[in-house]
Parts: C-alpha cells; structure tokens; sequence
C-alpha cells in the first residue's frame, strides 16, 4: 500500500479556515521564522479518510478478532465507555482549570470522577488509597519505585538501594527500577512456575527498598508463598510492590491489600477493559497502603463541604503527569467500574479464570502445559515438543493468524522455553474459545505431518513474515 | 452480564470439561484466609444508568466557556475527520504490533507518524511516542545524561514549571543535578522551550553552538502549532527536540490522553526511548513495517534497557498524523498565523496592562493586572469567560500575573469582549 506520501499533490487540500477576522500580523522577526515549510502531504479529505480506512483494515482488533494476548487482557471495550468520554463536559475540559482555586468551580463534575475513581480503586485492591496520576503500567511502576524511595529516604534508609525481581517478571519492572535510581537483584523461579524461596530469602538483605511480584505471576500461577514473602521483606521494612498486570484473576477473590502489599499499580486498560489503541494510551494508577499515602504523587483530590479541592500531601514526591495522568481513559474505566459494581465485578474474575482453564483443558494433551500447578487467567504452554518438528511458537503464532485468530503472546516469559501464553478473558463466549482450541489442535497435527505449510504461515495476511534483519541493518523509520 | 457471555449452562458444560465442580474449585491455589472478606462496593448499574450518571458528572463541567487558557495546553479546532479515523475499532481495539502481519495498519501508520514528525521539526529520527510532554523532557534528559555520560542538566527559564517539576520528581533519586540557566559547561545537556512558558519567541540557534563546544546536548522543547511559521529545532541546531503534542488534534481532557513527541538527530537515534518502526520487506519483496532497534527496549533488555517504556500513546500519535495530513503545509501555516494574528490584536487591545515578555510572541503572553489575577479571573468566569492561568497559581509569576492564550477558534467579538472585561474589572 501507498505512503500517504505519495499520495500527496501540490495544492490539494482538505480544510479550510475562515477569512482572519483581525488585521494579518507578519511582526515576527525573520530568524525566528522558519525557513521551508513543513513537507506535509498535502491531500484531499477524501483522500485522507480512505487513506486511514485502508489502514485499519491491515489491523486487526477485538472487535473484530479473538486476541488471546497473554499478560494483556484483551477484553472487550464497551462503547458505552467510548460515549462517556467523548461528552464535551470532559473531553473539552481544560487542564489548568485545576491549576487555580479560582476555577475549582468549573471541574467539580471531573474532580468528584477523579475523587471516586481512586476511592473505588483502592477499596478494590483493599489499599488505603489511589492516584490517577502514572500513564500507563510502567509509569505506575515507575511511580511506586519513585514512593518507595521517598519512604526509605525519609526513614533515613540510604543503604536501601536494591530491588528484588522475579525472573518471571514483565520486563518493565527490572527497567522501572532502574529508572528509579535502584539496582536489580533477579530472582530465579522453581521448576513449579513459583519464586524460588530459598534463593529469595539469600537475596533479601538489610539492603533490599522493595521487591517487585506479579501475583498471579506471569506464568499464570498464584503465587503460593506471597505471605512468606511478605513477612521476610517487611521484617527489613523492605516494601512489596503489586503489579496490577494481572488483576483480572483476583479481582473480589482477593485483595493485594490484604496479601501483604504496600505499592501497587492497575493496568486501567487491562482490568478495567478500556482499549489498548494499538499500544497505548493506556492509564496505570498507583495505590498505596496507609504509610504510603503521605509521599503520593500531588495533588490530590479531597472532598470538602463546599466541594472538591486540590491538596498536595505533606511529603508528595511531586507530580509524574501534569493533571491527572490520562483522564478521559480513567472517565472509561470509571464507567466499566459503576456498571458492573459488587457482583459484576466479582464475575469477571470468575470467568476469566474459568475460560482459561477450559482453554487449557482442551489443549492439555496436544501441547505441553508449561507448569503443572492450576492456571488462573491464563494458561501457558510450551512448544518444545513441537520445535523438534521444526515448529516453533512464532511459528505456531503466525499459523494462528491464518486461522483468523490474533496470536497468543509468545516468547514471555523469558522462564519458559517456545512459550505460548493465552488470555482468553472473560469477555468470549464458549464458541469463540472452541473454535480458537479446534484451530490449535489442527495446528498441533499440522506440527506432525506438514510442518513447512506451518513455517511459512500467514499467507491469509497483507504481507508475510517481514524480515527484521533487514529492517534494522537498512534503518529507514521516516520517509524524508 | 451483557459484557460477560457465559451462560449457566456453558458454565457447567466447561467445568466437566476442566474435570472440577465448581468455580470456586479454581481458586484453589489462593490461601483460604487470603479470600476477600468483603468490600464497599457501589452495586452494577444498567447501560442507562451508566450514562444518565456520567452525563450528570459531565454537566457540572463548564468546558463550554470562551477560554484563554493555555499554558502548554491549547483548544484548538479538530476537524471531524480525526474522530471519525481514531474511532475505528480496528485501530482502537488493537495492542502494540507484536504480530506486524496483522498489524500493518498500525505500523505503518506509527512510520508515517514519525516521518511527519521529522519534517515538522528538521531532525531525523522520531520515536512512536512517548507518554506526554513533560514525561518526554524528563526521557531527552535521561538520554543526554546517557550519550554524554554528565550528569548535569540545565534547565531554561522558558520551560514550562509543569515539566520542570516533572523532570525533579522523575529524577529525584538518580545520579542527575539540575541547575537553572542555560551555561553548557559540563552539562549533559541544556534545556529550553520555544514559545517560552510565557509565550516569548526565541531563536535559541546561538546555543547549539555553545553547547557543541562544551560538549552538551541541546535538549529543545516546542509547541507544534507554532512549527506552521517557526524556526524548527533543526534549524536552531537541537540534537533532541521534544513536545507536547496535545495540540495536534487531542481534545484537552482535562489532562489527557496526550502525546508525548521527540525527534533526535541520526547519530543519537540507537539511544532514544520508545518504540520505532521501520520499513522492510516480505519474502515476496512486499514492503511492510515492524518495531525496530529492540534491543533498545525493555522487553529485551530489561534493566539494561534505555527507557521503561511499553504502553505509549500510539492512538494519539495516529491523531496527530490523520490531523497533521488533513491541514497539510498551507493549513498548518495558516492557523498559526491565525493564532499569532488573533493574539496580536489583543495584546493591542490590553495596552492598559503591562507585558511581561520582553520579546516577539506568538499566540500566547503574560500581562500584569492593577488587581489580583485570581479576582479578575472570578469575576470573568461569572461572564462565561476564562480570562487565562493566574501565573501566581503555578509557581511562574506574581498575584497580578495572568498568561493569555489565542487559538483560531476565538473570534474578535470574544478577543474585544475580554479586552473590555478585563479593563472593567481590573481598572477600577
Ligand atoms: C506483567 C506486566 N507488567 C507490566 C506491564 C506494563 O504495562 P504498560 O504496558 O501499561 O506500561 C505489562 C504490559 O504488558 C505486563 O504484562
């Protein structure tokens, strides 16, 4: 297909302005101006939508297809949601309205949502409190590092530098860390898909600000001994920090809150369903367990008898966004959240988990679980096995999508060999989840007595597999 | 539940198949005394209700005021195309490219993106997106601090106090000085903005050269509207340009989602954050796209890696691109100069207060009122006017301080109807 490039024709043009109403202004003083201007496509708006129209029909997405994305929750997103945050009452809503008191007045509707949402965020996790602020997961992260830090600085605990990571974990977390200002100390996994305690316990010294689980861990499995490890970082005061990754499979079973956990953050564009717009935005509150709150990031929104104001906590580590991280996303979630309420919300979970067992369930014997112990929201196997046939997951992936299916995540964890991790959420229905097995156990077949066909799968797709060699070592990422 | 297919017969039908008796079999693996005990949650509501209650919230919101408000944050007109391309559920719905085969659409829209914003701006590289301006001065910091190995930031007084503040929490426990100023020696790199915080127009140019001296990176922030008539950061010599890109068709928000924009010079392209695509080839010879220089990337690198970054504002960055293609050079050009004019009518218009830029502006400036800025602003907003950011209010001026922002969408009644209101009000 095309660049919008070139399509583009001098003189073309798609919108125009009204006549300047004011005297036109040339005050500007030449070496302030530009030069040249901007090579833009210059196309008609005809040409633009079709341009775009084109585009997304060389995408898939949950509307249209079934993506078991592991570690993702690709759920559904409700238009509802959409319709909500497209009102002007919010997405015309200027930021700085809560830079001054003198405009509180005119937020009181965003900053009531705001107030709410992080209430109802942290009684959900059965943490004290919550912050809009972080702009995705790993800005959650990000921010949750940043608080540990503040509460060990104001302890005077300068010889606490280190954070603990499983080796299962999502790569954001060691990199979160590091961003931070800490060290990374890794900790293996054993041979049942859980931290291995032994090598925790050596690794947790006087040293250690925080360690960093996923629970349930990226291998799908809860993390049996999250207790023990609670008890041993908090005998060293050390912190333990939830990512929310995962929330989908606890969500009203348990409460990270009452596991023990100190820090944490939500993936809003993962429990809460609100989409994933090709990769991002995406919104990542943090929450905090009571002798956190004191350092969240600020302000922070409070209710007061003659409406919502705006406080900065005694010892806030400052703001990580500019407001209150992406709003219109969290006015999405917000709605997801009031629609389901208690017993909604206590089904997701249910569902997610059963879904993921019944996935499992089917494929057990074509492919080889990767742990033996009981999935919860997803289920991940590994196609050794397969890779001795020559199949490999990538492989297995790319054959998916012939299928018409969007491929599981492969390659995460980094603990599993050939890994193949599928998410089916709680949002398909047992047809979808039957066809997506049906295509898994032809594939598995397929392994055995046609290898090749599956090697050079997809042919369905606009292009076949592209060669990244190629695109690194040729480096052209801007059409100049 | 609508959004929750499973009936109760598909239920039993799937746990026979699992081999177990009920749900609650599965969450086995939870300590039973870790179970929740209970919460306060709200009960569901119905789609109706959801709406009536959110429409209700939306309604205590008064976004329909004439504004002046802006302060790195601008509203502007969107056309209605942009809607209409973003809301496509095969873009929304969709996550990052991880399987480019089935992702063409968003890769070659993000490669079409970058080179939009590499044109815009005359640098050479430009990532995905990052998460919002100030998280993008905070990352062009990190990556000066990483290509010069100092740990010195210098930070300009035109930059924004958001992003100011924002660049001291993110850094707060890194090995990083920030200093004010704009004296390269032994800097990483020299940060500065152009409009400046409160609207002055510069030709920073003369520091590229100072900073090429000593051995600094010339980190420059910019305002994209404002790139339809000014000197780009390429042609002031920036080795990182970055911005908030909110005002290329994103509506305000009341904070987000925005878009965080950086361009970097070639030789510093293997040091930037976020993700890139690149164009190659299938073994047919078809072009097609893919995220590139991984090894950047934390999920390859993992502590090692030049940035946490994952989930970005790719839809965001299809935004920009779809509204950046509909204006084209001419409409870029021309609501900036829109922009620019507007707001030099009325700066005429308010020659009873003093100016506080000591330089040309473009669409954006600070006046100093006879009266307390927050006063004035109340009694305007009783008018329906947003009369424009008391400076005072974000650490960047005095009580009489106001910062006023001009788009195209205000009209010369509504710029004559400030310029008297606020003569009633802050003279008498
Ligand atoms: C387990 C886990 N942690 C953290 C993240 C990072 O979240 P985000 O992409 O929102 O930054 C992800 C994202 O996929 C994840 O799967």
């Amino acid at each position: 297909m095309q660049l919008i490039f070139d399509k583009s024709r001098p003189g073309r043009r798609a919108i125009t302005w009204d006549n300047l109403d004011v005297t036109e202004k040339t005050g500007l003083p030449a070496e302030c101006l530009r030069m040249v201007p901007p090579a833009l496509p210059e196309l008609g708006e005809l040409d633009v939508v079709r341009h775009f129209t084109r585009l997304s029909q060389r995408n898939v997405g949950i509307d249209d297809t079934f993506y078991p994305l592991g570690s993702c929750t690709m759920k559904y997103n409700p238009k509802i949601a959409e319709v909500a945050a497209a009102q002007p009452g919010f997405a015309g809503l200027h930021p700085h309205l809560s830079s001054s008191e003198s405009y509180w007045e005119t937020c009181q509707g965003a900053l009531e949502l705001v107030y709410e949402l992080e209430r109802l965020l942290a009684e959900i996790a059965g943490m004290e409190a919550s912050s809009l602020q972080p702009i995705a997961g790993a800005h959650g992260e990000l921010t949750g590092a940043l608080l540990m830090a503040a509460y060990h600085r104001d302890r005077g605990h300068a010889h606490k530098d280190t954070i603990i990571v499983p080796d299962s974990a999502h790569g954001t977390n060691p990199a979160s860390a590091v961003v931070a200002g800490f060290k990374v100390v890794e900790v293996p996994s054993d041979a049942n898909g859980q931290i291995n305690l032994d090598k925790f316990r050596a690794a947790m010294t006087d040293n250690v600000a925080g360690i960093m689980l996923t629970c349930p861990n990226t291998h799908g499995l809860f993390e049996e001994q999250v207790q023990e490890i609670a008890k041993a970082a908090h005998a060293v005061d050390a912190l333990l920090y939830y990512d929310g990754a995962n929330l989908n499979a606890i969500i009203g079973q348990c409460r990270p809150g009452d596991l023990g956990f100190d820090v944490m953050h939500y993936n809003l564009h993962k429990t809460f369903a609100t989409p994933h717009g090709m990769g991002g935005p995406g919104c990542g509150p943090v929450g905090v367990a009571k002798r956190l709150v004191p350092y969240l990031p600020g302000p922070r929104v409070v209710k007061r008898d003659a409406g919502f104001a705006l406080v900065i906590p005694e010892k806030s580590i400052g703001r990580v966004a500019a407001f209150f991280g992406n709003f219109l996303i969290a006015v999405r979630a917000y709605a997801y959240l009031r629609y389901y309420g208690d017993e909604g919300l206590k089904d997701i979970s249910r569902v997610a988990v059963l879904n993921a067992n019944y996935i499992h369930a089917r494929l057990k014997e074509a492919f080889k679980p990767a742990f033996d112990g009981r999935f919860m929201h997803e289920c991940l196997f590994s196609a050794v096995p397969q890779a001795e046939h020559g199949v490999h997951a990538m492989d297995i992936a790319k054959a998916l999508l012939d299928y018409g299916f969007h491929a599981p995540t492969v390659y995460f964890p980094l603990t599993v060999k050939e890994c193949l991790m599928i998410e089916p959420t709680e949002t398909e229905s047992k047809e979808t989840l039957d066809q997506f097995c049906d295509a898994m156990l032809d594939i598995a077949e397929r392994a055995i007595h046609d290898p090749e066909a599956l090697q050079t799968a997809p042919t369905s797709t606009p292009v076949g597999r592209l060669d990244e060699v190629r695109a690194a070592r040729e480096l052209n990422c801007a059409c100049l | 539940m609508s959004w929750i297919p499973a009936t109760d017969a598909d239920r039993q039908e799937m746990l026979e198949v699992i081999g177990v008796d009920s749900i609650d079999d599965l969450f086995t693996s939870i300590p039973p005394s870790l179970r929740m005990k209970g919460w306060n949650m709200p009960p569901g509501m119905s789609e109706m209700n959801v709406r009536r209650h959110l429409s209700e919230l939306a309604a205590r919101n008064q976004a329909g005021a004439v504004s002046f408000l802006g302060g790195g944050y601008y509203d502007h007109y969107i056309p209605a195309a942009v809607d209409a391309l973003s809301s496509r559920s095969e873009f929304y719905t969709a996550y990052t490219p991880y399987q480019p085969e089935c992702s063409q659409g968003t890769l070659q829209s993000i490669y079409e993106y970058q080179s939009v914003m590499c044109r815009l701006t005359g640098l050479d590289y430009a990532n995905a997106s990052l998460y919002d301006g100030g998280t993008a001065v905070f990352e062009a910091a990190m990556m000066a601090m990483r290509i010069t190995r100092r740990r010195r930031i210098v930070v300009h007084k035109s930059v924004n106090p958001r992003y100011r503040e924002m660049l001291a929490t993110h850094s707060a426990h890194v090995d990083a000085e920030i200093v004010n100023g704009k004296d390269p020696k032994d800097a990483a790199c020299v940060i500065v903005q152009n409009p400046g915080f409160l609207g002055t127009v510069r030709d920073f140019g003369y520091l590229s050269e100072r900073c090429r001296a000593a051995g600094a990176l010339l980190v420059v922030v910019f305002y994209p509207i404002s790139l339809g008539l000014l000197k780009t950061p390429g042609e002031m010599g920036a080795d990182i340009s970055v911005a908030e890109g909110q005002s290329l068709g994103l509506p305000l928000g009341f904070g987000g989602p925005y878009l965080g924009v950086m361009t970097v010079r070639k030789e510093h392209v293997r040091k930037m954050p976020g993700r890139i695509a690149g164009m190659t080839y299938d073994r047919e010879g078809r072009r097609g796209f893919v995220l590139t220089l991984q090894a950047r990337e934390q999920h390859i690198r993992r502590e090692k890696a030049m940035s946490n970054i994952c989930s970005n504002q790719a839809l965001c960055a299809l935004r920009a691109l779809i509204y950046l293609s509909l204006l084209g050079p001419s409409g870029l050009r021309e609501v900036a100069a829109a922009c620019h004019a507007k707001a030099e009518h009325l700066k005429q218009q308010l020659a009873f207060a003093e100016t506080l830029n000591n330089g040309p502006t473009f669409n954006e400036f600070a006046v100093r009122l006879k009266k307390d800025a927050r006063q004035v602003v109340r009694i305007l907003l009783q008018r329906g006017i947003h009369a424009g950011l008391p400076l005072a209010d974000v650490g960047a001026g005095e009580a009489n301080d106001l910062l006023i922002a001009v788009t195209e969408k205000r009209t010369r009644a509504e710029l004559d109807a400030l310029a008297q209101a606020l003569e009633e009000v802050s003279c008498s």
